[in-house]
């Protein structure tokens, strides 16, 4: 089952996080440095370091680029955390946040706020988390028997089944009314364009309770990865393991969908890459999906930008494009698809 | 994912073991059930949709029209406007629901259907594609495009997943991967299009029997004829093809050939029916869970998921006439509104471990 028979890859670990976290940092001064408007390096950086208010890059930098990048570290992380919890706890290596119904509970909320009418895309966000959570809780409660809590199978089957009735009423509404799909069609693309700094600011604290749970849930979620009985027979109690992983996927995918859109690919291809880099130990494995995570996205969003300049291209469509042959290649690696 | 041991292969559960003269078989007693209560059922709905529309015909009239009978008029309406359309919805739900037992059990996942085969996405980019550069004058090849694009996709995911033949596992994520650059390229289609052509192609992306005629449902009929016993005398096989593969060699199976032929069926039978009806994508992953859940077993049963698909997909289109007789709603989403929560209260009543 697992790939990690070599010792030597234990050693490995510290260095590989270490390795993602810098890359981090490069990740995130490409997004700060390159756009439509070409800056030098260093007027970028005196931007950030010492902000002078008449030259025209601060603007850029502080506007623009800055709340842009926030949001994608925030976002990246969160999908990457989210995915590796998600197919941990479905013991399912197609399982991705949406399957909790997040995708398609977001998405029916957000399409119920345009016939509203609340404006901007950054008034729909309310309304995603809320679709959000209730879809999830949902799905965990009709997956959770009478005792026990949801066996992977029939959380993962709830999920489907809740999504697809939710999409269903979606796009019902859509058909009778293009004014609707007109401005939806934008939302459920994903990006980070457009997007200012009260945005992430009213996610970031929803994320970083996410991490902090999803971290507190590794050890449980290890013990359950043996099977429940075995877990059980370790001392694990289930169904309270349970609550916590759903608690921080939802706050997690929730608060991501809610800010950017529903970006599911990163939430089922990070958790692959992680896991082929430092193995299935959830204690390592989350850490690294939320650092590759934050990588892969702000990648994304710079090239989204750079490709069709001065436009640009949604990064949902980017990271698909780009991502998915990636994904495709690791797979077919030798040690590449790593079972769960 | 608990198959059932050796001992079970001794002593069937839910069979009865039938001698007659020198051979020896079992009858699943319970499939058998459910498989003729589906076809009842199904029989209901095909008559009572084909008497149902603007100009109504009584149950009767439609069962002595449909054997040779009636007046002129109800054979042209029965005959040639109705027929095709509950045919084509049949077909399509068959063929699905099969589509998916098939790649349920050879992927070895419950979440696994054709989609992960990459046949759905890429008949959805050959349509939205030629909808969108076409614009309305190309709505005719929408079928075609369909069919293509659905094709050369699967053969894109089967030949990049090839290394030193193929593994279940690594079919479905290369498939996972590729349908995503694929539904991408559909955004991307979506958000340049005119809010004309975006609306034409929701409205195909979305599955849609209305307006099918019987130039359709023969080729359909055709190659249901042929797959559909393929997909039964790949049954064998799939049997031994849900333990892994050390196991399924050990009983003999020869692993490449079988997996080509299994996923061969699943996918010429996914992309037929996209062709003819659109992405009906939930049909595929629910009906072989349903099957499932009421014929017990180890695997989603092939013949009985034909039946159920058929019923789904027929029950459905019925239902949105029914429900909503001014405005046309895409089968599609309906086989969504009653699939999903038959499937959830199936969930919530059986509610014990049974693995796919």
């Amino acid at each position: 089952m697992t790939a990690t028979a070599r010792p030597v890859l234990t050693d490995r670990r510290p260095l590989i996080l270490l390795g993602l976290a810098a890359a981090v940092v490069v990740a995130v001064a490409l997004s700060l440095a390159i756009g439509a408007q070409w800056l030098r390096p260093a007027e970028v950086w005196q931007a950030v370091t010492d902000p002078d208010p008449a030259a025209p890059a601060t603007a850029i930098v502080r506007e623009l680029r800055l709340p842009r990048t926030v949001l994608g570290v925030l976002v990246g992380s969160a999908l990457g955390a989210a995915g590796a919890l998600m197919q941990g706890h479905t013991r399912n290596p197609l399982a991705d946040p949406g399957l909790l119904g997040i995708a398609a509970g977001a998405s029916f909320a957000v399409v119920l706020g345009i016939q509203l009418g609340t404006g901007g895309l950054t008034g729909y966000i309310w309304f995603a988390f809320a679709g959000a959570l209730l879809a999830s809780v949902a799905v965990f409660g009709i997956a959770s028997g009478r005792r026990g809590g949801p066996t992977p199978v029939t959380l993962a089957l709830a999920g489907m089944a809740i999504s697809a009735l939710l999409a269903s009423f979606t796009q019902s509404i859509l058909l009778a009314d293009d004014a609707s799909l007109n401005v939806f069609r934008f939302w459920v693309v994903g990006s980070l364009s457009g997007r200012d700094a009260t945005v992430a600011a009213q996610v970031a604290p929803f994320i970083a309770a996410g991490l902090l749970l999803a971290m507190v849930n590794a050890p449980a979620l290890n013990a359950l990865g043996l099977g429940e009985e075995v877990a059980r027979a370790l001392g694990q109690r289930v169904l309270p393991a349970r609550a916590v992983g759903v608690a921080a996927i939802v706050l997690l995918a929730g608060a991501a969908t809610a800010a950017c859109g529903p970006i599911g690919f990163l939430g089922l291809i990070v958790p692959h890459v992680a896991r082929y880099l430092v193995g299935p130990d959830h204690r390592w494995l989350i850490p690294a999906s939320a650092l590759a995570g934050a990588v892969v996205l702000l990648l994304a969003d710079v090239l989204g930008r750079v490709v069709v300049s001065p436009g640009e291209l949604q990064t949902g469509i980017v990271l698909a494009a780009v991502g998915a042959p990636f994904f495709v290649a690791l797979v077919r690696s030798r040690r590449g698809a790593v079972k769960l | 994912m608990n198959p059932t041991g050796p001992s079970a292969l001794v002593q069937p559960p839910g069979r009865r073991v039938l001698h007659i003269g020198p051979m020896t078989g079992t009858l699943a007693v319970r499939s058998v059930a459910v498989g003729v209560a589906g076809l009842a059922l199904t029989a209901a709905i095909v008559v009572h949709s084909i008497g149902h529309g603007s100009f109504t015909i009584a149950p009767g009239d439609v069962v002595s029209t449909l054997l040779g009978g009636g007046t002129a008029a109800q054979k042209l309406i029965v005959l040639d406007l109705r027929l095709p359309r509950i045919l084509t919805a049949l077909l399509v739900g068959a063929a699905l629901a099969v589509s998916g037992a098939l790649t349920q059990t050879f992927a070895r996942n419950p979440l696994a259907s054709p989609d992960v085969l990459g046949v759905t996405h890429g008949a959805s980019l050959g349509a939205v594609a030629v909808i969108v550069l076409g614009g309305g004058a190309a709505i005719g090849a929408v079928p075609l495009a369909a069919l293509a694009g659905g094709l050369i996709t699967a053969t894109l995911v089967y030949l990049l997943a090839w290394r030193q033949g193929v593994d279940g596992f690594r079919l479905v994520l290369v498939g996972i991967g590729i349908g995503e650059v694929v539904t991408a390229g559909v955004s991307w289609f979506l958000v340049r299009a005119e809010i004309v052509d975006a609306a034409r192609a929701t409205i195909w992306l979305n599955g849609s029997v209305a307006g099918a005629d019987w130039s359709q449902v023969r080729p359909l009929s055709l190659g249901l004829a042929v797959l559909l016993p393929l997909a039964v005398a790949t049954s064998f096989t799939l049997q031994a093809l849900q333990f892994d593969d050390d196991v399924s060699k050990s009983l003999g199976v020869r692993l490449q050939a079988a997996r080509l032929a299994v996923v061969l069926t699943a996918v010429a039978l996914a992309a037929g029916a996209v062709a003819a009806a659109g992405p009906i994508e939930f049909v595929a992953f629910v009906v072989p869970q349903i099957a499932l859940r009421l014929c017990g077993g180890s695997r989603p049963p092939l013949i009985v998921s034909a039946i159920l698909g058929a019923l789904l997909v027929s029950a459905a289109d019925l239902a949105a006439r029914l429900v909503l007789p001014d405005r046309e709603l895409p089968v599609g989403l309906v086989t969504a509104m009653v699939g999903a929560p038959y499937l959830l209260w199936l969930l919530i009543r059986t509610n014990r471990r049974v693995s796919a």
